[in-house]
């Protein structure tokens, strides 16, 4: 019995403690929304500082957590230079930001566990990883992306930006080895399918991709 | 209720109250400007982003005694305690840099390592098999580094001046005995295992780590994969023979098994290739092999990988000595290899490797003298040529380190090392006698090191080796120090220095004399820049050797007498790869200047060694070509004549002597290798599939790599390859593999 009542008065604390506090969401709302829309690395970093502060600060919520890292492994990819990512051998620049990147979002998975955003990100993470040299890591970066994004498909099929990334992929797919436009856009236009029917849990619940998915669809129909 | 109650206060006093700024500029230790690096009020929301001249500024409601924390990547945090009123605050940060891997200052002097690890390597484990004239054997590869000779009459590493025998492989850590198949004399053998074994190889041509001995000149490291990335199974089909696998993966992955088999016969390219010997048999080749790997923990591993093969051979050469005679060879070779790897993190900075190995290795050997009709034949003067030979070794090799990660990078490491080694070997006389010989040893070291960083641009490697020899009865105290200084973001200087010593090799056991360890001594300078794509690398070093085996003649037997044997190798060595320059082109050239001498063995005085050429280069090329979905590799290598001698025992005089000597032509060779893959990048294609073609001597150029005398020594024949040129075609499929393909295009 008594065992019973401290672990009722400990989830009772844990859910209180967990509760995304009026402060947090207020803070948080207008940043989420620039996760859409921020393209400069240096603006990407400072969104991604901004999240973990109030990450640290919370300590409790996933949200922050998983937002810095997303904003940090964003500005690794608009950081790199298009021309140098074709020669590869960059991974003197993109693994500290991959590692910086790991680091919050290992902390977003401790609590939240089995969460197909999070699994979104580290395909995101493993991804930027290859770009630093493609030749020598599609072996295990790649393998670890496909399986990242594999296992966000398990836990939520209808994770809408789960195929907008399948499509980023076999849209940058040369067409002699599997790439092709017209699978790309189909892919986009399913991953807006699921956007029309996807409901974020809340006001800051990760609902990013829409449009950069129609801007990817409106290329790929071209 | 009480947090929401402060919040409701706090909120009030915030709003009674004016925001007040917080500005500053934050520097490395340099006065270099951070860019976006974070600057936070503790367990607050508030805080700012250096901008690109390291400058920030915010505002805050927070009041009173609060910490300030900046963290930048690549930096460690810093904090400091500000009071908040109604004053701005202007603050001047300067952060320190983190000793990151990435970042510091790597010790390389006389080490080139081949991995995928995180870090920018000068070669990959996949370089290791796409080297054209490697044939896929990992010291083949390795050939093309600077430091390492071009000799082509026997197998092994023959590194800057030194013999085969003092260089020693390891397998994640422990002793390797029989890394290479059986001698043959005249051709080289290859190496027993696939490269596609190892995820990191590390040669080391001169001052290793005191974590390894008992090789006077060169280490070649070798660390064996982990789990696989999915469970598959793996045929091959080539023009001389056939292999086939499987590897398991576990479901949680976290534990794989796997089998392989794989039978070669070089009778179809004998049908093809003419080759210089008759064979009385065609080489065959079996070699099975088992594995299994679990993790242990989160961060343990434990990993088996067992090994047999037996193969056999036998060659007919005319002999040299008696015209109209031939000299026959017979061999066969049975090895078992076991090898049992555990590493873990115990924590708190603690980390435990160790390692074991179980080795069995018999040799069957034959010689005799053959009529012209293939009969085996007496003559008188010659009787000796009839022999049998019979080896049969047991090998046990123990490894304990452990390890404790200091502050940064620095790190201690410490253990201890076991080789037991029985070697049995059973010679028959032509007269029927037996002389069975037993030699048993077993090695005992202790060993420590330190790495430490004392920047990032700093780091040095002190360590010392003690081992104790129960057959020598000696004890032996190596000391191993190097040093690391970056110059700049790409460049490095690094020195090294070490003692190394050697047991005597096993064909001069049991001695008449009581022999000791042989040592050596080396210093090593080196210059490396790299960056991503292209690395230059020059090293200069000066080995000097001392109390190598001497041998003399008692009862017409040749026999080591002492460690009176002295010499020296000097040298520089230069690298340098190259993927920028054309795309999707890759190069490497490496060349090494060896100017050494040596009086061992049975040597009259100081010489160059036989197995010594000047000047050493390669050109190493391989290009992609993405439309074909293939490779094409090519190698040039090149090395001056080496000198040889016909040294012979003078029985009037008591010693040996040179009756002749010179020096044999160049050595020229390419080989061309193209790997067609035509699966590859294909999604869901299910399997992997290569095609590999490759010719070794393409231009079909002559090579000498030495001469044979006659007992009398009035004829000499030069030592070549079995063939001028080797042709190799083979298809290898893996089923189950999907090699992720969309995701590295997507980035390329």
């Amino acid at each position: 019995m008594k065992k019973y009542i401290l672990s009722s008065l400990f989830l009772l604390a844990v859910s209180t403690g967990f509760a995304q506090s009026e402060k947090m969401v207020k803070a948080m709302e207008a940043k989420v929304a620039a996760i859409d829309t921020t393209r400069n690395p240096a603006a990407l970093v400072e969104l991604a500082n901004t999240f973990e502060r109030i990450a640290e600060a919370e300590k409790t919520q996933w949200l922050p957590y998983y937002y810095a890292a997303l904003a940090q492994i964003n500005s690794g990819y608009m950081g790199m230079n298009g021309a140098n990512a074709m020669k590869g051998g960059l991974t003197a620049v993109v693994d500290p930001i991959a590692d910086r990147a790991e680091v919050l979002l290992n902390k977003a998975e401790a609590l939240s566990k089995d969460n197909s955003e999070i699994y979104v990100v580290k395909k995101m993470i493993a991804g930027l990883r290859m770009m630093g040299d493609p030749m020598n890591r599609y072996m295990t970066f790649g393998s670890q992306a496909a399986e990242a994004l594999e296992t966000a498909k398990k836990l939520n099929k209808e994770n809408p930006r789960i195929y907008y990334l399948e499509g980023q992929d076999k849209f940058y797919t040369p067409e002699q080895f599997g790439g092709s436009k017209a699978e790309a856009k189909k892919l986009f236009e399913l991953a807006l399918q699921k956007f029309e029917t996807f409901k974020p849990e809340n006001s800051i619940a990760p609902n990013w991709g829409r449009g950069n998915t129609q801007y990817f669809l409106s290329l790929a129909s071209k | 209720m009480r947090p929401l109650y402060i919040l409701f206060l706090l909120s009030l006093l915030t709003i009674t109250s004016f925001a007040q700024r917080i500005t500053g500029t934050l520097k490395d230790v340099k006065g270099l400007p951070i860019e976006g690096a974070s600057i936070t009020i503790k367990d607050s929301y508030d805080g700012g982003t250096s901008d690109s001249a390291g400058k920030f500024s915010f505002s805050t409601m927070e009041k009173g005694e609060k910490v300030i924390i900046a963290t930048g990547i690549g930096y460690k945090a810093f904090e400091q305690a500000v009071k908040l009123d109604k004053e701005a605050i202007a603050l001047s940060i300067v952060l320190k840099e983190e000793i990151t891997e990435l970042k510091a200052v790597v010790i390389t002097a006389g080490s080139f390592e081949a991995s995928d690890k995180k870090k920018t390597t000068v070669l990959n484990s996949i370089d290791i098999v796409t080297t054209a004239s490697a044939n896929a054997d990992v010291t083949g590869a390795v050939k093309t580094l600077p430091g390492a000779q071009q000799v082509g009459e026997s197998e092994g590493l023959f590194v800057r001046g030194g013999t085969a025998a003092e260089t020693k492989t390891f397998i994640d850590g422990t002793l390797v005995n029989n890394f290479f198949y059986s001698s043959v004399p005249g051709i080289a053998q290859r190496g027993r295992f696939s490269p596609f074994l190892f995820k990191g190889t590390v040669f080391s041509a001169g001052g290793y780590s005191a974590l390894y001995g008992q090789a006077l000149s060169s280490a070649l490291i070798l660390e064996s994969i982990d789990l696989p990335d999915q469970a598959s199974a793996s045929v091959g089909v080539s023009v001389i023979g056939g292999n086939a696998g499987y590897q398991n993966l576990s479901k949680d992955k976290r534990s794989s098994w796997g089998v392989g088999y794989g039978y070669t016969n070089l009778a179809p390219a004998f049908a093809v290739i003419k080759q210089k010997q008759e064979f009385s048999r065609i080489p065959d080749y079996h070699a099975g092999d088992a594995n299994f790997r679990i993790k242990t923990s989160k961060t343990g591993m434990l990993k088996y990988y067992g090994y047999f093969s037996q193969n056999a051979l036998g060659i007919r050469t005319n002999s040299i000595d008696t015209l109209g005679y031939k000299d026959a060879f017979r061999l066969k070779n049975f090895n078992m290899y076991h090898n049992v790897a555990w590493r873990e993190n115990l924590g708190k900075g603690w980390k435990l490797n160790l390692g074991a190995s179980y080795a069995n290795n018999l040799d069957d050997i034959n010689g005799a003298l053959l009529n012209g009709t293939n009969e085996e034949v007496s003559l008188s003067g010659f009787e000796t040529k009839n022999f049998g030979l019979e080896t049969k070794g047991t090998y046990v090799n123990a490894k304990a380190v452990v390890e404790y990660r200091l502050q940064g990078l620095s790190a201690i490491r410490f253990g201890s090392e076991y080789n037991y080694s029985n070697d049995r070997s059973d010679y028959t006389l032509f007269t029927g006698n037996k002389y069975p010989g037993k030699v048993t040893e077993h090695l005992k070291s202790l060993f420590a090191e330190g790495d430490v960083y004392l920047t990032n641009n700093i780091a040095a490697k002190v360590g010392g080796r003690m081992e104790h020899s129960a057959l020598l009865d000696k004890v032996n105290l190596a000391p191993r120090l190097s040093l690391a200084y970056k110059l700049g973001t790409n460049s490095q200087a690094s020195v090294a220095y070490g003692i190394f010593y050697q047991n005597p090799e096993r064909r001069f056991l049991p001695a008449v004399a009581n022999l000791d360890f042989a040592k050596a001594t080396h210093y090593i300078a080196q210059y490396q820049k790299t960056t991503a794509l292209q690395t230059l690398r020059a090293e200069v070093f000066y080995k000097k050797y001392q109390s190598l085996i001497k041998t003399g003649v008692a009862n017409g037997q040749e026999s080591a007498i002492s460690n009176n044997g002295y010499g020296d190798a000097k040298g520089f060595e230069l690298f340098w790869r190259d993927k920028q320059t054309v795309k999707n082109f890759d190069y490497w050239i490496s060349y090494s200047f060896l100017d050494t001498k040596r009086d061992f063995q049975n040597f009259p005085t100081a010489i160059e060694p036989s197995f010594a050429a000047k000047h050493t280069a390669s050109l190493v090329m391989k290009k992609f070509v993405t439309k074909m979905k293939t490779q094409f590799n090519a190698s040039y290598t090149y090395a001056s004549g080496r000198p040889y001698y016909n040294i012979r025992y003078n029985n009037t005089a008591n010693k040996f002597a040179i009756y002749d000597r010179g020096r044999t032509i160049d050595y020229n060779s390419m080989s061309l290798s193209v790997n067609y893959l035509p699966n590859v990048f294909k999604k869901g294609a299910g399997k992997f599939s290569v095609l590999v073609f490759s010719v070794t001597n393409v231009l079909g150029q002559n090579q000498v790599f030495g001469y044979n005398y006659s007992y009398s020594g009035h004829r000499k024949e030069a030592i070549v390859p079995p063939s001028k040129m080797f042709v190799f075609l083979g298809a290898f499929i893996t089923f189950g593999v999907d090699r992720t393909d969309d995701i590295i295009n997507s980035n390329l």
